[in-house]
């Protein structure tokens, strides 16, 4: 393993963030602060199941429904593999509705006042029809159908089972197995969704600014279904307040408010609540899996065989279809583990839910959830340090191709896992933790080794048989005649800093600082096509795009100055807003070579082109960042309640562009996996109603719930990423639960209590102590 | 969500509310003081007053003071006048240990006492106070004053004995003796939210036995109530972990518990013994 060195320019420096004066002075630009003639309140069936016998709308009202659409087609997203049933969802519900929340009808008034009175007015007459709600009773044959041509809801089925599973399975000593539930969520950005829709007489075009991780999809998506050309529609991702994967997949509300904005040449506006997004925007996380592993008698992982059933709701999410969550569980189920023999079934199981997409981790909180869940409970059986059945199991040798055939390129499993146990003294905890017992406090702590799959193009998309395969990013890259730069990129940011990271990988190609940098993203009309910012990509893709194009105008402005300075190109040093000649005092400021490309070409004597411009695209394979969190809590055995003391996570995501960025993204990812472990859960009834509408039920983490978080890092340089840095989106995230979740086993020890369910919310720890009715209790 | 159409007013006087609310009372009209419950019901429009009378202008309802031998707390005092002590003794101290407990710091400096009590949510720690300290609600309307003892206030789940036509105009808390010893404790998912369940004791010690306890329940049945049970179960012992063990297995025991998303009754009851138990050995201290 080669760790990276310091380095003298820009990137590995914790500058501060452009983007934040503007947001920070309440300057920053959002779709909801754009005027609009018409504002636009759907209707939403307040029904799991049922078919719509009539709609009445009061006299002068305006609604659309699903008449009026009759020229615009279903969304129909569609996977090539895995047994996957296309279905289609329409824009409004069409004769059908499957789960509360699905849009009926779209009010448009002058005023979102007047808006919310008709919605209220509309009345929808409906035969209630059986629904069904959880993902497993959807399995049984008698089950009603969600989607009548999908028999027995099941949409998508992967399976896989390495050759000599069954025999290494036999030469085991002991297997273990877990039943794991990871109850359903909401991603919660601090923005909900939102869109506004202007038509332009002049042009005929329309513009949809929206609250989008991905613009470019969003527009061929919307051109596709509303029959027009593509290039009739502008979308715009301004200022987007958070997404974490719910802003990733189509809203169906974006496509009737392109479609308003061309019926009624006007502008439209709709701007989703909180009440709204927590019960129609998209869900995440709600899966059962079983987990067993084989161990030899030292604690060796010989086989590795899971179950992963996840409920995807009512429809297939655009553009990665609803396979994602079950094909990601089986795809990277056994983590940063060397095992060679993987069995693994994987149901995508519609329901008569909210919709299931992505969201932060996509599965890999869930699975790191059921393996570190497995890994801990083995180290209980073998009589094992937690962090020693780790080290026992962990990748050392790179590359290592899985057992499901993905490459991990160079990494730090073991050396991230070392950093944590020195980092929190555990020898030290455990006195600790005798003590606390004896005074009848029940201190706990978690170990989550985990691997995360990041900056992946389009051979990993492709894999997976989906119809639209993103992957590559395109930046172009100019210095205009004053001499600043400009990177127009099709990669959507929404508060992860990009604009900062890549201004410092292109500032350290071409000798300017990062401010003489304007990133431009968000904007169809602007950018190249991309696919936006989701899946850990951007640093990684859209930097290593910008790094080879930084590159390309490196070497033109080179030419100009060697040319103008009459030196030989290798003996032109870019540094400090210059060009200088190594060894002399000879200069040119950047800023003349700029002039000089666009308004003094004659001096090129034809050998270099006008202008300073370069684009390019990368599209790599992929690179896996990893991590060690732990935990340390504490329990309160009386009522459930679970104090976090400490956390600490001990990271390598290569090289670090902008290690306070970094920071940010790990931190955040922990407070967001905490809130998934402890906290957050999405609640329906038995007839589909979803319980869980306001903030006062669906609990989010406060500043008060997230502990000091504690990070270590490494940097471990890997040839898979061309700038040497790996993604770091999802990591906090995937790996927070899971070793908060071990925490509290591990507190709950003395009580012989287990739970292997999140959120691990208060009632079901005082459950799990009920349940096994240990004599310690009496002690609490 | 936004609000169902109201009309707004704002009168100046306690009489001009009094008669506004007396007119307009059979058109769902409500009082408007902070806010802090009704404004978000509104915006569910799970609430649609047809009038709101916002009693916020009026000088006179903002008034706090002991007077008689009882804390005398006007209609519009803010929850936030309540983090420091209102009045020497354990009365005041007692309740800026409670104000810390009621939401967020925002919330508070916006919500009023008297609002909480004419909500009467079932998790109001207010409510609990009053229903343990033996509190007056004073209400006025246009057939004149008349005085509610805490113990008949509470009716139900967010209902209380006050009429459609009556303000709260002030509550009434009878100061406790100098060596009253108090303790509170409080569950909540997280800081700041709605309680789960509560405890609000409070004894004095005569040579080391508990004298005219009180055991108040809040969060776990539809009002907060005393439990004579627990207090008999207190009276004439020594204030020792035993005592208090079993004072709190009697309150888990004899409390009704709601059920809900949070807690079936089971958990209820295992916090309302924890609660209680540590409200007393806080007390105790």
């Amino acid at each position: 393993m080669t760790i990276a060195q310091p380095h003298a320019g820009w990137v590995g420096r914790s500058i501060r963030r452009v983007e934040d004066p503007t947001l920070i002075a309440g300057a920053g630009r959002f779709t909801a602060d754009l005027p609009a003639t018409y504002r636009v309140r759907f209707v939403r069936s307040e029904r799991a199941a049922g078919r719509i016998s009539k709609i009445h709308v009061p006299d002068g009202a305006t609604a659309i429904t699903a008449t009026d659409l009759a020229g615009v087609k279903p969304i129909r997203p569609m996977l090539h593999k895995f047994d996957y049933v296309p279905i289609g969802q329409p824009i409004l519900a069409r004769d059908h509705v499957r789960f509360v929340g699905e849009p009926i009808a779209a009010v448009v008034a002058p005023s979102d006042a007047e808006a919310e009175d008709i919605a209220e007015a509309i009345e929808v007459a409906m035969e209630d029809q059986a629904a069904v709600i959880d993902a497993r009773t959807a399995l049984a044959a008698e089950a009603p159908r969600v989607h009548a041509e999908v028999a027995g809801n099941l949409i998508v089925k992967g399976a896989v089972e390495t050759p000599g599973f069954a025999d290494a399975r036999a030469r085991a000593d002991s297997i273990v197995r877990l039943e794991l539930r990871s109850r359903r969520q909401n991603a919660m950005p601090l923005e909900p969704r939102g869109g506004h829709a202007a038509f332009d007489a002049g042009s005929g075009r329309v513009t949809l600014t929206c609250s989008t991780q991905m613009p470019h999809l969003t527009r061929t998506a919307i051109t596709d279904l509303l029959g027009m050309p593509e290039s009739d529609l502008r979308v715009v991702a301004p200022d987007v307040g958070g997404g974490f994967g719910q802003k990733m997949s189509l809203a169906t509300e974006y496509v009737l408010l392109v479609w308003l904005a061309r019926k009624l040449r006007s502008s439209v506006a709709w701007h989703e609540d909180r009440r709204e997004n927590l019960i129609a925007a998209f869900h995440s996380r709600d899966q059962f899996i079983e987990i067993e592993g084989a161990f030899d008698s030292n604690g060796k992982l010989l086989a590795l065989a899971a179950d992963v059933i996840a409920n995807v709701g009512a429809y297939s999410c655009f553009p990665t279809t609803c396979a994602v969550e079950p094909l990601m569980a089986m795809a990277e189920l056994p983590g940063p583990y060397d095992v060679r023999a993987y069995r693994c079934a994987a149901r995508g199981v519609l329901t008569n839910t909210c919709p299931m997409a992505p969201y932060r981790g996509v599965s890999r909180p869930v699975i790191t959830f059921a393996l570190e869940r497995l890994m801990d409970r083995a180290a209980l059986e073998f009589g094992l340090e937690p962090s020693e059945i780790r080290r026992r199991n962990l990748i050392e040798t790179f590359p290592y191709v899985s057992a499901t055939g993905l490459t991990f390129d160079e990494a730090s499993y073991r050396q991230t896992l070392e950093m944590a146990v020195a980092a929190l003294d555990l020898p030290a905890f455990r006195a600790r933790q005798q003590q606390a017992r004896a005074r009848g406090r029940y201190l706990g702590i978690g170990f989550s080794a985990f691997s995360e799959r990041t900056g992946y193009g389009t051979p990993a998309f492709a894999a997976r048989g989906m119809e639209i395969i993103p992957g590559f990013e395109t930046i172009d890259l100019s210095m205009g005649p004053s001499g600043l730069v400009e990177a127009r990129i099709g990669a959507s940011p929404h508060g992860q800093g990009l604009r900062t990271t890549l201004a410092q990988i292109i500032a350290d190609e071409i000798g300017v600082p990062p401010d003489r940098i304007r990133v431009i993203h968000g904007d169809t009309d602007r950018t190249p096509y991309g696919f936006g910012t989701f899946a850990s990509r951007s640093a990684v893709i859209a930097g290593g795009a910008s790094l080879l194009a930084a590159r390309k105008v490196r070497s033109k402005l080179i030419k100009i100055a060697s040319l103008l300075l009459e030196a030989a190109p290798d003996d032109i040093v870019l540094d400090g807003g210059a060009a200088k000649v190594a060894g002399t005092d000879r200069s040119i400021a950047i800023e003349a070579l700029a002039r000089a490309a666009y308004h003094q070409v004659h001096r090129f004597k034809g050998e270099i082109e006008p202008g300073i411009a370069a684009s390019a695209t990368y599209d790599p394979a992929g690179t896996f960042a990893n991590a060690c969190h732990v935990a340390i809590v504490e329990v309160d055995p009386e009522t459930g309640q679970v104090r976090i003391e400490n956390f600490i996570a001990a990271e390598d995501a290569g090289r670090l562009i902008n290690p306070m960025i970094v920071d940010g993204q790990i931190q955040g990812g922990i407070a967001q996996g905490i809130g998934n472990a402890l906290l957050e859960e999405i609640v329906y009834d038995q007839t589909g109603n979803i319980l869980t509408t306001t903030l006062a039920d669906f609990l989010p983490p406060t500043a008060h719930e997230i502990p000091p978080i504690e990070l270590h890092h490494l940097e471990t340089v890997s040839d898979a990423s061309v700038t040497r840095a790996k993604g770091v989106g999802e990591g906090g995230a995937i790996g927070a639960p899971a070793a908060v979740i071990n925490a509290i086993n591990d507190a709950l020890a003395p009580f012989g209590a287990e739970i292997n369910e999140i959120p691990a919310t208060p009632r079901r720890i005082r459950a799990a102590i009920h349940a096994a009715r240990k004599p310690a209790e009496q002690r609490a | 969500m936004k609000p169902a159409r109201f009309e707004y007013h704002a009168p100046t006087s306690v009489d001009e509310a009094v008669q506004l609310l007396g007119s307009l009372a059979a058109e769902d009209g409500r009082i408007l003081a902070g806010g802090q419950s009704l404004v978000p019901t509104m915006a569910f429009r799970l609430a649609k007053p047809g009038h709101l009378i916002d009693i916020n202008a009026i000088a006179t309802l903002g008034q706090i003071g002991s007077k008689d031998g009882a804390l005398e707390i006007g209609a519009c005092v803010r929850h936030a006048a309540f983090h420091r002590p209102v009045v020497a003794g354990p009365l005041g101290q007692l309740m800026s240990t409670v104000v810390r407990h009621i939401a967020h710091y925002p919330i508070r400096q916006r919500g009023t006492f008297c609002g909480s009590l004419a909500h009467a949510d079932p998790a109001s720690e207010w409510c609990l106070v009053a229903v343990t300290l033996g509190a007056q609600m004073i209400a006025l309307s246009t057939r004149g004053a008349r005085t509610i003892a805490a113990e008949d206030y509470f009716t139900g789940i967010m209902t209380t004995a006050l009429a459609e036509d009556e303000l709260l105009s002030q509550v009434r808390i009878p100061l406790l003796a100098p060596d009253t010893r108090f303790g509170f404790r409080e569950f909540s998912r997280r800081a700041g939210d709605y309680a789960i369940a509560m405890a609000l004791v409070t004894f004095r010690l005569d040579g080391g036995t508990i004298v005219e306890p009180r055991v108040g329940i809040g969060g776990a049945e539809a009002n907060p109530r005393r439990i004579p049970e627990a207090e008999a179960a207190l009276v004439g012992k020594p204030a020792e972990l035993t005592t208090f063990r079993a004072a709190a297995e009697i309150a888990a025991e004899v409390v009704e518990p709601m059920e809900d998303m949070q807690a079936d009754a089971i958990y209820r009851r295992d916090l309302v013994r924890a609660m209680t138990r540590r409200a007393l050995e806080q007390a105790a201290q």
